[in-house]
């Protein structure tokens, strides 16, 4: 096992994968000469030419829709939105083309192509640079959405996303990038290296109550699991890894095993995906569960810019350990 | 309806379109030019140092290089006029009448800053001086800009919206569509572009068919116009005509200006992508010593330039006191929906 960054596991995907199929290319702005904006991209266009890698200007509405043309044709593209934000201005061809143009030709063309790149709350900069979109895209049928929260997830997602028949929006956390786990060792060919798009997996076990939590906000559960672990409460927390489609499933699995559930996303509350996990788990385990299902979120506000404001709108340890102890009666 | 100005290149200087040196100018006219490219580049000098101190966080996009752009644009215009920026904006909202308290404040997330610590370096917004805003997704102020001027031609209250955006931004399609749109129906906007010469990493000639993005003009019949924003005073009268006639016809103008950005794209661009020489370069055509040569050319005294520079200095140093003593920012739940 290699303990490596998320950055690098992403970087290791898309390198295996293009030497693995001639059909994947990258586009995105700063992929190729400045090695991405996030540097998650970094030696590709070195490794593969500007034939492979190619930067485009800022048009990400222009080369969206130029992905999905040439995913129609037989092209594998990985298009890389600098951030998630920015695809508000391609979210025309996401939806109205790239989710429906397989069931619109009755068929006949499917779009393998990846939609990539940094989503969540970054740190400080605003509310036009700081969201959660994945809401959005969770919304629509044609699509699947990947949120890998560890880099092993990471690499094996995305080498997945790649090889779909379908157009898949890959949302990176903007704050995990440095983040480090265990990934395996597979040589590129065997099975073992894909990690099954739609299928959730325990990050955590525990018998008393159950955090499901996707992204980021795995790592808070994570943490606010070792504080309450302390006080003699093990939580399972539970990472979907992909939000559609969902493993539901899984999560029922652990819901009915501990009898409460908090939900832990970083988006904004209102139509959250979180809303949906909540609606699933009740009706596939209303007779097990114990206590209303708790959710955490963000504040119900765009987000400020200030330090301080900042932490305060975004679910922290503290948030989730009171979650917990509200959805076991201890407050 | 005046064309022809511009010439379209495929080399990375500006072919001088034309070699008008304005030299009528007098001290009475470039002393406070001088004066606000001074404050900015030292308002920008010292938001680099705060940053590079933990004091303010995010992206920090410095404007150093470019001052003599929104400092001769905005001169041109009345205080009843508007101006929309991108998040590179804090020299805009200086050159338009936002005070450097206010801005630093607001870089540093502090209650007093302009938008009360909500926005950050990226959102500096004043009602008060009709700073419409700077908005950090690329394009996407366009067509805010002509939508100003719109209401302005709606209620024929005559007053000029002038945007601001850089190359870079000519590619999206807020700008495509905001130009069409201002076009169509003869909208008081003067479309600025920046060019300097790099959109984060990417020079020009790997963004654009056409290095010239003036020529957008064309297909849409609009006045366009094309110069080096070194000198101020140019940039003023040039930027001037193009405001006269959006006041005077509602038409209006696409006008870029050559120009150069001596610091990286944010404070985390190392700039790799460019050689020293060039930036080096570049920098031998400073618009701040420029000016501030010509002002003792024609006759600005020594000893009221040091008083002056002394004076902005003073500014900037309360500019940052006043930042550091603000309170925190403390409320984010008020604005989201208008009661
Ligand atoms: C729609 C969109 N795509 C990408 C970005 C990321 N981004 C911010 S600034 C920038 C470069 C802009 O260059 P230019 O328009 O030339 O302006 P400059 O920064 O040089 O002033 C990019 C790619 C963004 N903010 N919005």
């Amino acid at each position: 096992m290699a303990v490596i960054s998320y950055r690098e596991a992403l970087n290791q995907a898309m390198r295996e994968e293009m030497e693995r199929d001639e059909n994947v290319f990258i586009m995105g702005e700063e992929v190729g000469h400045y090695n991405g904006a996030y540097k998650v991209t970094q030696g590709l266009l070195q490794r593969f030419s500007e034939r492979r890698v190619i930067d485009a200007p800022i048009a990400e509405m222009g080369f969206a829709g130029i992905g999905i043309g040439a995913a129609m044709v037989g092209l594998r593209p990985i298009i890389e939105f600098m951030t998630f934000n920015f695809s508000l201005v391609a979210i025309d061809q996401i939806v109205n083309n790239a989710a429906k143009i397989y069931q619109m030709s009755g068929g006949q063309y499917h779009i393998p192509i990846v939609f990539r790149g940094p989503g969540g709350p970054a740190v400080q900069v605003g509310s036009q640079h700081s969201q959660s979109l994945e809401s959005y895209y969770a919304h629509v049928p044609g699509l699947k959405v990947v949120m890998p929260s560890t880099a092993a997830d990471a690499k094996g997602l995305l080498k997945s996303a790649i090889r779909d028949d379908n157009p898949v929006v890959f949302i990176e956390g903007e704050t995990l990038y440095n983040t480090t786990w265990e990934v395996p060792d597979v040589a590129p060919g065997s099975p073992s290296e894909l990690i099954p798009i739609g299928k959730a997996d325990v990050k955590r076990t525990g018998k008393d109550i159950t955090l499901i939590a996707w992204s980021k906000m795995v790592w808070t559960c994570l943490d606010a699991s070792k504080v309450l672990a302390e006080q003699g409460i093990e939580c399972e927390v539970v990472d979907p890894r992909t939000l559609r489609p969902l493993d539901v499933e899984t999560l029922a699995t652990s819901v009915k095993k501990t009898g409460r559930c908090v939900i832990v996303e970083v988006g904004w509350p209102v139509a959250g995906f979180g809303a949906e996990v909540a609606y699933q788990m009740q009706k596939h385990c209303m007779d097990v569960l114990d206590a209303p299902i708790e959710r955490v979120t963000s504040d119900d506000v765009p987000m400020p810019y200030a330090k301080n404001l900042e932490l305060e709108v975004q679910p922290q340890v503290a948030d989730v350990v009171a979650a917990v102890k509200r959805a076991l009666y201890m407050e | 309806m005046k064309y022809g100005r511009a010439v379209a290149t495929a080399s990375k200087r500006v072919e001088h379109d034309d070699h008008h040196e304005y030299v009528d100018t007098t001290p009475e006219e470039l002393a406070p030019l001088y004066r606000q490219m001074l404050a900015i580049r030292r308002m920008e000098e010292a938001s680099a140092k705060a940053y590079s101190q933990g004091k303010i966080g995010g992206f920090l996009h410095l404007i150093i290089g470019q001052e003599a752009v929104c400092v001769g644009a905005t001169a041109a215009l009345k205080p009843e006029d508007y101006v929309v920026a991108t998040y590179r904006e804090h020299g805009h909202a200086y050159a338009k009448g936002v005070g450097a308290r206010p801005i630093m404040a607001e870089l540093y997330g502090k209650k007093t800053g302009c938008v009360k610590g909500l926005g950050g370096s990226m959102h500096i917004f004043d009602k008060a001086t009709n700073f419409l805003g700077g908005y950090g997704i690329v394009g996407g102020h366009v067509p805010i800009a002509a939508g100003a001027a719109f209401a302005s031609k709606y209620r024929g209250d005559k007053r000029v919206a002038l945007c601001f955006f850089g190359e870079g931004a000519s590619t999206i399609g807020g700008f495509a569509e905001g130009l069409a749109l201002a076009a169509l129906w003869k909208i008081p906007v003067v479309l600025i572009c920046e060019n300097n010469q790099y959109s984060m990493g990417t020079p020009v000639y790997r963004s654009l068919a056409v290095e010239d993005v003036s020529l957008r003009a064309i297909g849409h019949g609009m006045a366009r116009d094309r110069f080096d924003g070194d000198d101020v005073v140019k940039v003023k009268r040039r930027i001037a005509e193009a405001v006269d006639r959006a006041r005077t016809t509602n038409e209006p103008t696409l006008v870029e200006v050559v120009t150069y950005r001596f610091r990286g794209h944010s404070m985390s661009d190392p700039g790799l992508y460019r050689t020293k020489e060039e930036v080096e370069e570049w920098k031998q055509r400073d618009p701040l010593g420029r000016c501030r040569q010509r002002l003792l050319d024609i006759g600005f005294p020594q000893a009221d330039l040091d008083a002056m520079e002394a004076d902005v200095k003073a500014e900037i140093e309360d500019a940052v006191k006043f930042a550091e003593d603000s309170p925190p920012a403390d409320d984010y739940k008020s604005y989201v929906i208008k009661e």
